[in-house]
């Protein structure tokens, strides 16, 4: 292919090249500045917000609404995070603690079997498995908030409603974490490995977790990030399921506290200060584990 | 390497004596084992919910005779429907959230699609920290994003309106009018850069020739972007608006943080809202007519914007 488009151009674009370059040299210095000044200004958009959270947190309540909220005024993040945390007998504390149950323990468990079934729909011949492939296609369409009702009438009858149980157990379930973890086996586990191992004896489980886990690691990797956000992010489930203030995740404390300023008005820089720390962790998570993100995505891109 | 050319040839003789044997006459117990961790939890929290939901949605409450009659659950038919579809706050909300998707998804995804284009391009430096400033947003958990932005709109503590109103602009983000932009605001900072980055995903994914080809044509960056780059990206922009369309009709927590301190957000104001307002009424049954009729909605749309942009497609 590239021998036939270099012969066809060195006759015709050579005379034309002197013009042309003169002309594309300017259209691109041009269009440096232009693409420059489009992606600073969105870039100033998109971390103004977080920008405006951190100078906030070190504020003192006072200051928050007597001062510039973009300048810097006092140096009170100490005193702000040592409130934060003493609020209502720690209850901020007990909610990171929760937060981190759920995302941790729900990413965790829901890797695993993830992992399991994807291992199996990518290497395992049977009846039906493309119908069952083709059935958690169809759950990664779900949107989870049209379960979180549904679910809680079924829990409140077996008396779920308002445990750990009720918020953990629905998060475990990851269609797109099976759906990756297919791609990825089918990717990166050869056959012949398995067919090998199977020539030696080892049973089925054991080539899983000693041949093809290693194998798959980055690739869970990937799993486990995307679920421990989204369940780290979730509000609606928590907020159907939950009545105890004790068993709430970080999102639905801060929503109720953020809910009670008017009345308590001590409580907003809390709210902003909760807000700070619980962006941190998974702000570190992402800056550290970058290439992991963009496997995942580029995966979901190319279907 | 030589190991893997190795245990390759051996795997040429296992496949043959198992190929007899069959991959396929694996023990079901086997596959089960590895299956059932999965599909058990999946049906319980997936599927049963779904059908529980259809199920609770025929259903209706008739009070006995008397003023302390007893309640009784019984079969309605389609009379929760009929309430749901004679609801009009449910076309109020459900409009609202149209008007929503139709300027947010494509102003999102045409932004997402600049910065994919502009990162892929040779234009640009400092390509990983423009690339990770706009995916950052994405770890920000969206009811944290709303209470940002809520301080951001406020009308006593917002820097954003000071600075506004230094230069003579008297805003007000959460005015009746214009409140419902400044939701979609968060959902466009919130969801910009996840989008941006499975388009750019795509856009790595364009073998350098065809590049070279279109240059060797003449082609300038701007037209190589236009005629080449974004008709390959075409099915990363489909799966990003049905993704959109998802989320948009399942709208819940935004609004609701901004309900907190603007008053023009009724606690109707999505569909979502209105079905977890009923719900908190004790209204399961309609409640969850209504969760039935948004996943239907949902599916339409979605499937539709599919079939539609699938037929363009081979036109």
């Amino acid at each position: 292919m590239t021998p036939q488009v270099t012969t066809r151009t060195r006759s015709s674009a050579v005379a034309a090249s002197s013009t042309r370059r003169r002309k594309t040299d300017r259209e691109s210095i041009a269009g440096r500045i232009g693409a420059m000044t489009v992606l600073v200004v969105l870039t100033i958009y998109f971390l103004i917000p977080i920008y405006w959270l951190v100078v906030s947190a070190t504020k003192s309540q006072g200051d928050l609404a007597s001062t510039f909220g973009f300048a810097f005024s006092g140096f009170h993040l100490w005193a702000n995070l040592k409130a934060l945390f003493a609020a209502q007998g720690g209850l901020f504390g007990r909610w990171a603690l929760n937060s981190l149950i759920y995302a941790g323990g729900g990413a965790l468990i829901g890797t695993l079997i993830s992992a399991l079934t994807g291992y199996a729909l990518a290497k395992f011949a049977f009846r039906g498995r493309e119908a069952l492939f083709s059935i958690i296609l169809g759950g990664v369409l779900v949107p989870a908030t049209a379960l979180a009702l549904p679910l809680f009438l079924m829990f409140a009858e077996t008396g779920l409603v308002n445990t750990y149980w009720s918020v953990l157990l629905p998060s475990i379930v990851n269609p797109f974490g099976v759906y990756l973890a297919r791609v990825f086996t089918a990717a990166a586990v050869p056959d012949e490995l398995i067919e090998s191992a199977r020539l030696d004896g080892a049973g089925e489980f054991r080539i899983f977790f000693q041949v093809a886990f290693r194998l798959m690691t980055p690739s869970l990797v990937t799993v486990f990030l995307f679920q421990f956000v989204s369940i780290w992010n979730n509000f609606f489930l928590p907020m159907v399921m939950l009545q105890s203030q004790q068993l709430y995740p970080i999102t639905l404390g801060l929503f109720n506290w953020n809910a009670e300023v008017a009345r308590y008005p001590d409580l907003q820089q809390s709210v902003i200060t909760g807000s700070l720390v619980s962006i941190v962790p998974l702000i570190i998570i992402f800056l550290a584990l970058q290439r992991f993100w963009r496997t995942g995505l580029a995966a979901g891109s190319l279907k | 390497m030589t190991s893997q050319t190795q245990s390759g040839t051996g795997g040429a003789f296992a496949r043959t004596r198992l190929a007899k044997r069959g991959k396929v006459r694996l023990a079901r117990g086997t596959i089960l084992s590895f299956l059932l961790p999965f599909f058990v939890p999946f049906a319980l929290f997936y599927v049963v919910p779904i059908v529980y939901a259809i199920w609770q949605s025929l259903l209706k409450i008739q009070r006995g005779a008397g003023e302390f009659g007893q309640a009784t659950t019984v079969f309605g038919g389609f009379t929760q429907y009929q309430a749901v579809f004679e609801n009009g706050q449910f076309w109020a909300s459900l409009g609202r959230t149209l008007e929503f998707g139709v300027v947010q998804v494509p102003v999102m995804l045409f932004l997402a699609l600049v910065i994919a284009l502009l990162l892929d391009s040779k234009l640009v430096r400092g390509k990983a920290f423009f690339r990770i400033a706009a995916f950052l947003p994405y770890a920000i958990p969206g009811v944290i994003a709303a209470i940002m932005w809520s301080f951001l709109y406020h009308p006593q503590l917002s820097p954003v309106v000071d600075i506004l109103r230094h230069i003579g602009v008297n805003a007000n983000f959460l005015a009746p009018d214009v409140v419902l932009w400044s939701i979609a605001n968060v959902s466009t900072w919130l969801w910009t850069g996840y989008n941006m980055l499975i388009i750019y995903s795509a856009l790595q994914a364009i073998p350098q020739e065809i590049y070279e080809a279109a240059k060797l044509d003449g082609a300038g960056a701007f037209a190589t972007a236009l005629r080449i780059k974004v008709p390959i990206v075409v099915p990363a922009l489909i799966l990003t608006t049905v993704f959109s369309i998802i989320g948009t009709l399942q709208l819940y927590n935004e609004p609701s943080v901004l309900a907190q301190i603007a008053p023009s957000i009724s606690s109707t104001f999505t569909p979502n809202m209105l079905a977890y307002s009923i719900a908190a009424g004790n209204n399961y049954q309609q409640a969850a007519a209504m969760s039935v009729v948004i996943a239907i909605a949902t599916f339409i749309l979605s499937f539709g914007f599919m079939r539609l942009t699938a037929r363009r497609a081979l036109q």
